[in-house]
């Protein structure tokens, strides 16, 4: 009897104490990898995906514009909008906005600024093309189609 | 030793501890996004009110002409296109490095043109879809000269400062001493037609 006893005095319980350190290594990976959001982005994003992706190296020269179908169809339509800065904008305003945009840089490098689209793949070339006459218009030449990786067959 | 006999382990308790950075983890999760900056890079042309107004005559050979109507169907070379997409890579490849052999194809690389044309009712999806194509066909040509990877030349066009970069580069593209590149990247494309939407 005496040696039974003896063994049930074993703790029985499992160390938990590296359980935090694994979470902290989660916790720290996220906040490395992403970014905190700045938008919150009312159009639907199905991003086309392609092959030939080229990697942004200065991200501060960059500026955003989301186009697709409103999220709330039933305040704004179906028809494909044009988001920036959480408001939509029309085609024509493009221009001031990207003079906003330029505001926000370095004098020198101003006309560096790239502009990157993030279409849905269901919005319409001309939407698209109208943005583009418009930023040809505003001297922000350098332009980028966001898209994902396509995944290899 | 002994005088450890009879204590409680001093221990202290850290199990709340994961609870929190599990809190933390959380609101990471939900705050940030994973930044997509990958994409398409394309120069647009200047503003077309401040361009001259001159016409340049581009003879139909050095033209590799690529359209798509609001239904997405393609012509390529005023022919209906209906096979895969990829081929195109191919098409373009043999129409730039023709060197005029082909008298229906290009002079030279330098000459060589590709021309994209949509509808208004285009598809972003088919624009994307044709003009990686298009780009794809133009960086392998390119890596194949400077002898490295696709993969790898996309990098070093995104990192020109590095002088062994810039140093690939220039082969890719054949920069000749007085300045002139033999291989230009010559992707016009023109703006949508209004017809259908």
């Amino acid at each position: 009897m005496s040696k039974f006893k003896k063994k049930a005095n074993t703790k029985q319980d499992i160390p938990t104490s590296a359980l935090p350190d694994i979470i902290f290594m989660l916790l720290f990976f996220f906040m490395v990898t992403t970014v905190l959001r700045e938008v919150t982005i009312n159009v639907k994003q199905r991003i086309p995906d392609a092959t030939q992706l080229r990697k942004l190296e200065r991200k501060s020269l960059v500026s955003y514009l989301y186009v697709g179908e409103p999220k709330k169809t039933d305040q704004w339509g179906t028809e494909p909008r044009i988001q920036a800065n959480d408001v939509f904008i029309e085609p024509k305003d493009v221009t001031l906005w990207v003079a906003q945009e330029k505001d926000k840089l370095n004098e020198v490098e101003r006309d560096q600024i790239t502009i990157a689209l993030k279409v849905d793949k269901e919005a319409k070339r001309g939407l698209i093309s109208d943005i583009e006459l418009q930023l040809r218009k505003a001297n922000a030449r350098k332009l980028l189609y966001s898209t994902i990786l396509e995944a290899p067959e | 030793m002994a005088r450890n006999k009879g204590r409680e382990n001093p221990e202290i308790n850290s199990s709340s501890m994961a609870d929190i950075a599990f809190l933390l983890l959380i609101f990471f999760l939900v705050t940030t996004t994973i930044a997509n900056d990958k994409g398409l890079l394309i120069p647009l042309p200047p503003d077309p009110d401040q361009m001259e107004d001159i016409d340049i005559k581009i003879p139909e050979r050095n033209l590799f002409k690529i359209q798509i109507n609001s239904a997405d169907k393609m012509l390529v070379e005023g022919e209906p296109f209906t096979a895969d997409v990829k081929e195109i890579k191919q098409m373009i490849k043999d129409f730039v490095n023709n060197n005029g052999k082909d008298p229906e194809s290009s002079d030279s690389p330098k000459k060589a043109i590709v021309s994209l044309k949509t509808d208004r009712g285009t598809t972003q999806d088919k624009f994307i879809e044709v003009l990686d194509n298009i780009q794809a066909a133009y960086y392998e040509m390119y890596a194949d000269r400077a002898g490295v990877t696709t993969e790898q030349w996309r990098k070093i066009i995104d990192n020109l400062k590095d002088p062994d970069n810039k140093r690939l580069y220039d082969t890719g593209r054949g920069l000749t001493p007085e300045g002139e590149i033999e291989f230009p990247m010559q992707i016009s494309i023109a703006e949508p037609t209004k017809i259908g939407g």
